[in-house]
């Protein structure tokens, strides 16, 4: 008898959650601050993108104005902006993602302890993000001889006068390009720890037997094509922070950093939204900004997806 | 045969392992410096912090720096009392909302069918890619329209939908088997009562990596402090840090801002120990199919 009572009653129940519309209430949390604070700011960024808004009068339509001026006549962007985003994010983004893949597969080689260990120190400087240090880069590369890195080139022998190295605009980039991945080790970087851990340890033994010969052919052959996922959650991460990531000059030498040397494409969007006021044209960069974010993750997503079923 | 294969992840040590170590410990020990260095820096009295060339490591430690940094906010307008504050109810509100909203949009995303679910999947699995700064303007036209600007909310609401921890937490919720969930709605359970008994209570490790990374986005935020807050008694703790280290630009300021750094970043790494294997646990998980 009860066995039949359930039989009957299960239907319903799998039946009622098909349907479910208590999914809405559950969600609607989430959605609605979403909504508000995420999907209606790119919807007005890419609105306000097509007007000239200083924002204190009504914004007024000017078409493609503000994207055309961006392409043609903007030389700071053209000139710097753009180059120095490409650099930085191939250097940080590209870089630190074959780098956090690497030391995270070094790591995997190790015992737990030591492994954990590891990955903890390579991982706290991501959790530093911008504000907290800056203080300690101001004290390492401080231009005079009471500036730590000075004082070590000096001893060394090196140099012989000490370098200014937050004026200097030859040393700018590549500065804000080792504090970015100093600090580029981060959840993405956990995620293929993850990933490579839980690889299956049956298939390494059996491509053992097929004749992988060493760790490097184990690594390409086993390893990475398991872990594709994480890889793929890693490389968007890193995508996002390389472009993301604009605190860094504007800390060190403000906002816009000395003759644009280590001005971003996030720093030229404050630039002209919060100091000159031009918010229509600062919508446009940040509608181009998040374009190139897609652009790149799509590439990853189409490099890293398996087509194929096994 | 000369290779045995299966290295990864071995319980015991071996030598081969010692290769791999001297390799990465140069690498280990490059990225550890800086935060070596601040934490030293932090405890240096006033004659280490002059001294040339500088040192390195702190000879004599002390305490004055931070006091220092006490004494220093009484001598402004609001008491940096006020500013912890500020920072304490933000986050809490922040990460604790946020936690909530992430794990009842998880269960609903990955347990409950209704219409429309997949279109959020894949809206929120595009949000992943959402760069924050790049919304800044409209953000600030949004919470204006709503009569945010100096209220607490401005803080704390911008922060709460953070689309790669609803990720995390959602692949998470997704290994929580089904039969379980159908013997819980077989019992009579509500949908409720399947989320708060066990849901919640089988995804703890993804909860606590939502955490961590909510409240590294909140804790380490200016950006709330800077363009949505006026009133300086309503700014955080990260906000008045900054701002010291900026006014303060010559030596002596530089151990109180090592202090306020450190301050700083302290309960983000402590948080971090205590989790890191919730953490990677969830990692696990966190493959983009």
């Amino acid at each position: 008898m009860t066995n039949k009572a359930v039989a009957t009653k299960r239907p319903n129940k799998i039946a009622k959650r098909n349907n479910n519309k208590n999914g809405y209430f559950f969600i609607a949390p989430y959605a609605i601050v979403f909504t508000i604070f995420i999907l209606i700011p790119v919807v007005l960024a890419v609105i306000l993108s097509f007007t000239n808004f200083n924002a204190i009068e009504f914004p007024s339509p000017v078409g493609f104005l503000n994207y055309i001026t961006l392409i043609t006549s903007d030389e700071v962007f053209m000139q710097y902006v753009l180059p120095n985003t490409v650099v930085y994010a191939v250097v940080v983004g590209i870089g630190g993602y074959v780098l956090s893949f690497i030391l995270a597969w070094a790591l995997c080689n190790l015992t737990k302890l030591p492994r954990t260990i590891f990955a903890l120190i390579l991982y706290s400087p991501s959790m530093t993000t911008g504000v907290a240090m800056t203080v300690l880069w101001k004290v390492i590369f401080s231009g005079d001889q009471t500036g730590l890195l000075n004082s070590w080139l000096i001893n060394l022998g090196i140099i012989t006068d000490p370098i200014i190295w937050l004026v200097n605009t030859n040393y700018l980039l590549p500065i804000v390009i080792i504090i970015g991945l100093w600090s580029s080790m981060g959840i993405g970087f956990l995620s293929m720890i993850a990933g490579i851990l839980n690889s299956d340890e049956s298939l390494y033994e059996a491509a053992a037997i097929d004749g992988v010969r060493n760790r490097f052919q184990e690594m390409i052959y086993i390893t990475i094509p398991q872990m594709k996922p994480q890889m793929l959650f890693a490389a968007v991460m890193s995508i996002v922070g390389a472009f993301q990531n604009g605190m860094i000059s504007t800390l060190l030498t403000g906002n816009p950093s000395p003759g644009y040397a280590a001005q971003l494409i996030v720093n030229h969007i404050e630039d002209y939204g919060f100091q000159r006021y031009e918010m229509g044209y600062a919508a446009a960069v940040s509608v181009v900004l998040l374009l190139i974010v897609q652009l790149f993750s799509r590439g990853a997503n189409s490099l890293l997806t398996d087509k194929d079923v096994y | 045969m000369a290779y045995h294969g299966k290295r990864i992840n071995p319980s015991r040590f071996e030598k081969g392992q010692l290769k791999i170590i001297i390799i990465l410990l140069p690498l280990v020990i490059f990225m550890a410096l800086p935060i070596i260095f601040i934490a030293n820096h932090a405890f240096k009295p006033m004659d280490e912090l002059f001294a040339f060339p500088p040192t390195f490591f702190v000879k004599n430690p002390t305490l004055e720096n931070f006091t220092k940094l006490i004494k220093f906010s009484r001598t402004s307008g609001v008491p940096m009392s006020r500013y912890i504050f500020n920072s304490l109810i933000v986050t809490v509100l922040t990460v604790g909302l946020s936690l909530f909203f992430t794990t009842c949009a998880a269960f609903a995303l990955s347990k409950i069918r209704f219409k429309g679910r997949d279109t959020m999947l894949q809206i929120n699995q595009l949000a992943i890619m959402f760069v924050a700064t790049a919304v800044l303007i409209p953000r600030y036209l949004v919470i204006c329209k709503m009569g945010m600007i100096d209220t607490v909310w401005a803080h704390v609401l911008p922060l709460i939908a953070y689309p790669v921890a609803l990720f995390l937490v959602k692949q998470f919720v997704e290994q929580v088997p089904d039969s379980l969930i159908e013997a819980a709605y077989m019992d009579g359970a509500t949908d409720f009562q399947v989320y708060r008994k066990i849901i919640i209570p089988m995804i703890k490790p993804a909860i606590a990596t939502a955490a961590i990374l909510v409240f590294q986005q909140v804790w380490t935020n200016m950006e709330t402090s800077n363009y949505y807050i006026n009133d300086d008694s309503m700014k955080t703790l990260t906000f008045y840090m900054n701002s010291l280290v900026n006014a303060n630009n010559t030596v002596s300021g530089q151990g109180m801002a090592a202090a306020a750094s450190l301050i700083l970043f302290l309960p983000n790494l402590i948080l971090f120990i205590i989790l890191q294997n919730s953490v990677m646990n969830t990692m696990a998980n966190s493959g983009i199919k």
